[in-house]
């Protein structure tokens, strides 16, 4: 899996209330979440942001409540793929649930500033910096995960399997 | 080898005699739950899954809580949907309006969850059961979907970090100030991924409402779970509760703990947290002068009886600033009615605050008070990120209910102590 976007560059702790206001959680509408993704932080996130963008993000990314509305919103927005410091533990186990790929790499956040334009490659395990020309080694992504994240989260993913079976 | 109340939980539901941290189990639930916001992604999943039926319906938990009474027209859709799924279901445990409370609140009382249970929660308070000496902890709408399915769940045997609390608690000091002192010293994400076991002689006596605020908080900490070993006090509140057997599990004395904190409780005074995350911390003496214009008690943090009952001694005979809103809301109805039987409701009326039917509605900026731009709150719920509770340019200062109703009549964050109690 490989990811090519601008990157836009988040603080510590951005908890979910940042990444979906709870007034909105009146839908489960996919696209509807995304018109407000990032509002509590960057009120303008959801018209900047283009297809294949990537959220870079210091430590605690996604900390606070349980709502999955938090990953589905990103991916909506067309956001690629998700690096941080570090996840909050519901977080972390939601995204893949909902196939929105996530990173863990210090060294690449801290390597990557707002505006920069980075390639993500989860099979390889690499971040490339093209806007510095630096290279970040992650772990990479096992391949029943990608497959996961390929299938669009662990429900479909469940049912390709169920029906691979067959 | 020794484990942890956790690890024994975890290995009687995952049917092995041991389990250590890092180990991935996977573990039969006792429970189930989702609310009104999480439920229609939840059943969404369950719908794509192809799945006709839940596990068990004794065992599924549905309480639209967070916008129930319907805020607006898509809330009343989403809490249709539970409603919905509920009666094709034949889901037990639904609660419509007149019946519901906070879920955290409601499912303790009526003695859905009880000593030894492994609960998963599509609501990250979830781990507030702890208390009772469960394992519990939230999940996503899709984890929480395959439970319903399956009645399992996976998980990673989390480390475990004993938190000791030694000494006597000065007055007007609860449950509520001693997890936020230990979030202040751990930070956000102190304890992530781990589980939190509270313990020591200042625990021991510690009244249930007390423990479940502790436990309820974990999560901000970024525990897994939060939890206390089950004693008298625990036997005390759920033998009139309980409609099934239940198991009290112990921590070994030779149990493995990643760290342990110590804690001298007779040094904490009611704290104070400070926007915008529930770590920065202050005793209520260092505040300053912080005015408000909100103050909130309720939630399913502090929102049970006993909570209620500290608002009205310190709010008794005194009225609420000129200017300031009081907005009390008792977790359930159950507490409702015991609220409104004791006379509290007189108290709060006659100090000129607002009564609601429960709901967790201000706690999220959902509504029953939200904030307008740079109003200041002070509320007993958990969260004070930016925008938690209205506008983006308002702040929620997080208190105890003593606090909260004490800065309710002096129109500012202050100390029941001021008021000459």
């Amino acid at each position: 899996m490989n990811f090519q976007g601008r990157v836009f560059r988040f603080g510590d702790d951005i908890n979910t209330d940042l990444i979906i206001p709870a007034p909105y959680l009146n839908t489960s509408d996919p696209e509807e979440l995304a018109k407000h993704c990032m509002e509590g932080i960057d009120q303008d996130f959801s018209t900047k942001v283009k297809r294949g963008d990537v959220i870079v993000a210091g430590k605690n990314f996604g900390c606070g409540s349980s709502r999955e509305h938090a990953p589905v919103a990103i991916k909506a927005t067309g956001v690629s793929c998700v690096i941080a410091k570090s996840f909050a533990r519901i977080f972390y186990r939601n995204a893949f649930n909902t196939g929105l790929p996530i990173v863990e790499a210090p060294e690449a956040v801290d390597g990557v500033k707002d505006g920069d334009e980075v390639e993500v490659d989860i099979s390889g395990g690499k971040v490339k910096n093209l806007t510095r020309g630096t290279v970040f080694t992650i772990k990479p992504v096992p391949p029943f995960m990608q497959e996961l994240l390929e299938s669009g989260g662990l429900i479909n993913y469940m049912m390709k399997k169920a029906r691979n079976r067959r | 080898m020794g484990m942890t109340i956790t690890e024994r939980i975890l290995a009687a539901h995952a049917g092995l005699k041991t389990v250590a941290p890092g180990e991935l189990v996977e573990v039969k639930v006792d429970l189930v739950l989702a609310n009104d916001i999480t439920a229609p992604l939840a059943l969404k999943e369950f719908r794509k899954a192809g799945a006709k039926k839940v596990f068990d319906r004794d065992k599924v938990v549905l309480v639209p809580d967070h916008f129930a009474p319907n805020k607006d027209v898509p809330s009343a859709e989403q809490c249709r949907m539970l409603r919905e799924f509920a009666q094709e279901q034949g889901i037990s445990h639904y609660f419509e309006v007149g019946e519901m409370g906070i879920e955290h609140a409601l499912l303790p009382e009526q003695g859905l969850v009880l000593p030894g249970d492994v609960v998963v929660g599509a609501d990250s308070h979830t781990c507030t059961y702890g208390a009772l000496g469960a394992f519990a902890t939230g999940v996503g709408s899709t984890d929480a979907a395959a439970a319903m399915i399956s009645g399992m769940a996976w998980f990673k045997v989390p480390k475990t970090i004993k938190f000791v609390y030694r000494g006597k608690l000065q007055p007007w000091v609860g449950g509520k100030d001693l997890i936020l002192y230990t979030i202040k010293d751990i930070k956000v994400d102190g304890a992530s991924y781990k589980a939190m076991e509270f313990s020591g002689e200042a625990i021991e006596t510690l009244p249930m409402a007390d423990r479940f605020s502790m436990c309820n908080m974990a999560i901000e900490g970024g525990g897994k779970n939060g939890i206390i070993v089950p004693d008298r006090i625990t036997e005390e509140y759920v033998k009139g509760r309980a409609k099934r057997s239940y198991q009290f599990y112990m921590s070994d004395s030779a149990a493995h703990y990643c760290e342990t904190r110590e804690y001298d409780v007779s040094r904490i005074e009611p704290q104070v947290a400070f926007p915008f995350l529930p770590e920065n911390c202050k005793g209520v003496s260092e505040v300053g002068n912080i005015p408000i214009d909100q103050a909130v008690i309720g939630s399913c943090t502090n929102g049970r009886i006993e909570d209620l009952r500290i608002a009205a001694h310190v709010l008794k005979g005194r009225k609420v600033a000129p200017y300031v809103r009081l907005i009390i809301i008792p977790a359930t109805q159950e507490v409702y009615r015991q609220a409104m039987r004791e006379g509290l409701f007189e108290v709060f009326l006659d100090a000129k605050a607002v009564i609601s039917t429960p709901t967790c509605g201000p706690c999220l900026g959902g509504y029953m008070g939200v904030l307008a731009k740079g109003e200041k709150a002070i509320a007993t719920t958990n969260r004070n990120f930016v925008g938690r509770m209205g506008h983006k340019e308002s702040e929620v200062y997080l208190s105890n209910p003593a606090v909260a109703a004490a800065s309710a009549v002096l129109g500012r964050i202050g100390s029941p102590k001021e008021l000459g109690l």
